[in-house]
């Protein structure tokens, strides 16, 4: 349970960075608050020949309003966020969904885009990111691109993030009013890995759902008009769409049954 | 920029419960084995290494953190408290261990220097907690032998003996 010998560098600035990532590729790996990639280090999961330390650039330590959007730097720990002073006007789903992302002790020095980038499909962070419809910014030599969630998360721990690249923020859209949201999960301990996580909206007539845990990555469905039964009969059909499957922590039909009762009081709850 | 080879050791310095340390290190080695093989501080226990039980939490720049998911080279220059500066000067207990002392919140002890560590932060930021909120900041830690009702007495004890010392190290 050690790591494999690598080499570390800790850069100066984020050119550093690329300008390493685009010399070494897939056998570099990024660490910022390491709370998803040193356990993965320890189990030899995986096996870098370099390690890029980012975590005390203080250009990617900004969480800044810009366009609409909240943009969080890949310097920014869980902690910091959750203590941001407008979190709960500008993110209200992210300051719902944080307490939730492991303990205290790994927000600490966890990281939101640390989160995003590593992709569980339990993860909450993500899953808002994925309901927001949020962006990522990613930076290489080649320059900048900025890609829609949706589009990012592949699929378990897989990104569309080329080996090259480095994830400089996430944005998520600024919520607008008469918008309202609920999150909630199941899990076995407060802070384990999430069995099944939801995030819900509302916003007039429209209802959006994510959940997380069930496939390989966030789903999200939209439906408009929805009321009384309409909303156990989606929530049914959703559930049967997604399946699941059966693993240590819960069956394929227990995670089906708690999007149908966890989602329709995630619903429920943005109505109020 | 600091490039560091895996083929050798290299200087590492940072403040540990007050008082400058020293010592080398690969890249690749752990903050708790540096800890408790370089330094001989062996009060940090080392149970998963991999994040998930929590015996091995520090506080590093103030901030209750796993040892076992940094690297000793990423603590150079930091500051790091680990259970050994809970102890007053000469040696005593401090208000923390006294509390777990006299509330039995302890068996085995493995656990224990993670959990004091993570309960010295949860108490400077919630100097008067619930019980449910002291369950939620012990969620982070596993001990197997107490049942935690132990832990969360000793913890109120020493909310209160806190608030009652106006002391501000636990």
């Amino acid at each position: 349970m050690k790591p494999a010998p690598f080499d570390y560098v800790r850069v100066e600035n984020v050119d550093e960075a690329v300008d390493l990532l685009a010399e070494h590729g897939d056998d570099a790996r990024l660490i910022a608050g390491g709370q998803s990639l040193m356990p993965m280090l320890n189990m030899r999961l995986v096996r870098p020949e370099l390690l890029i330390d980012i975590s005390h650039l203080d250009e990617l330590k900004k969480i800044e309003k810009t366009n609409g959007n909240i943009s969080i730097g890949a310097g920014v720990t869980q902690g910091v966020l959750a203590t941001w002073n407008d979190l709960e006007t500008e993110l209200p789903l992210v300051a719902r969904a944080l307490p939730n992302v492991g303990h205290f002790q790994t927000r600490n020095r966890g990281t939101v885009c640390g989160s995003i980038c590593h992709a569980d499909p339990s993860s909450e962070l993500p899953l808002c990111l994925a309901l927001l419809e949020g962006e990522i910014e990613l930076r290489s030599k080649r320059g900048s691109r900025m890609i829609k969630a949706a589009e990012f998360q592949k699929g378990v721990l897989t990104t569309d993030r080329a080996a090259d690249e480095l994830a400089v923020s996430v944005r998520f859209p600024v919520t607008t009013n008469g918008k309202s949201f609920a999150f909630t999960e199941f899990n076995h301990r407060h802070g384990d890995f999430a069995v099944v996580a939801l995030a819900a909206s509302r916003q007039g007539k429209r209802i959006s759902l994510a959940v997380g845990g069930v496939t390989d990555k966030p789903e999200v469905r939209q439906w408009e008009g929805l009321e009384g039964s309409a909303i156990a009969d989606a929530l049914n059909d959703f559930a049967w769409e997604l399946g699941g499957s059966d693993d240590i922590h819960a069956t394929a039909q227990h995670r089906r049954q708690l999007i149908r009762h966890l989602g329709y009081k995630a619903i429920e709850e943005t109505a109020q | 920029m600091k490039h560091l080879s895996r083929d050798s050791r290299h200087p590492v310095s940072f403040e540990l419960n007050g008082r400058v340390v020293e010592g080398f290190s690969e890249p690749r080695m752990l903050l708790c084995d540096f800890l408790r093989h370089e330094i001989g501080a062996t009060g940090t226990h080392v149970g998963c290494e991999h994040g998930v039980c929590g015996a091995c939490t520090i506080l590093i720049d103030g901030k209750a953190s796993r040892s076992c998911l940094m690297l000793a080279v990423q603590a150079d220059g930091t500051e790091i408290h680990t259970i050994e500066g809970l102890t007053r000067p000469d040696g005593s207990f401090g208000i923390l261990q006294q509390a777990f002392h006299e509330n039995f919140a302890l068996q085995c002890g493995f656990c224990t220097p993670g959990i004091l560590m993570s309960l010295s932060e949860f108490l400077k930021d919630n100097p008067d907690p619930s019980v449910e909120e002291i369950k939620v900041a012990l969620s982070g830690n596993i001990c197997r032998c107490t049942g935690y009702t132990e832990i969360i007495n000793a913890c109120l004890d020493a909310a209160a003996a806190l608030r009652a010392s106006k002391a501000e190290a636990v």
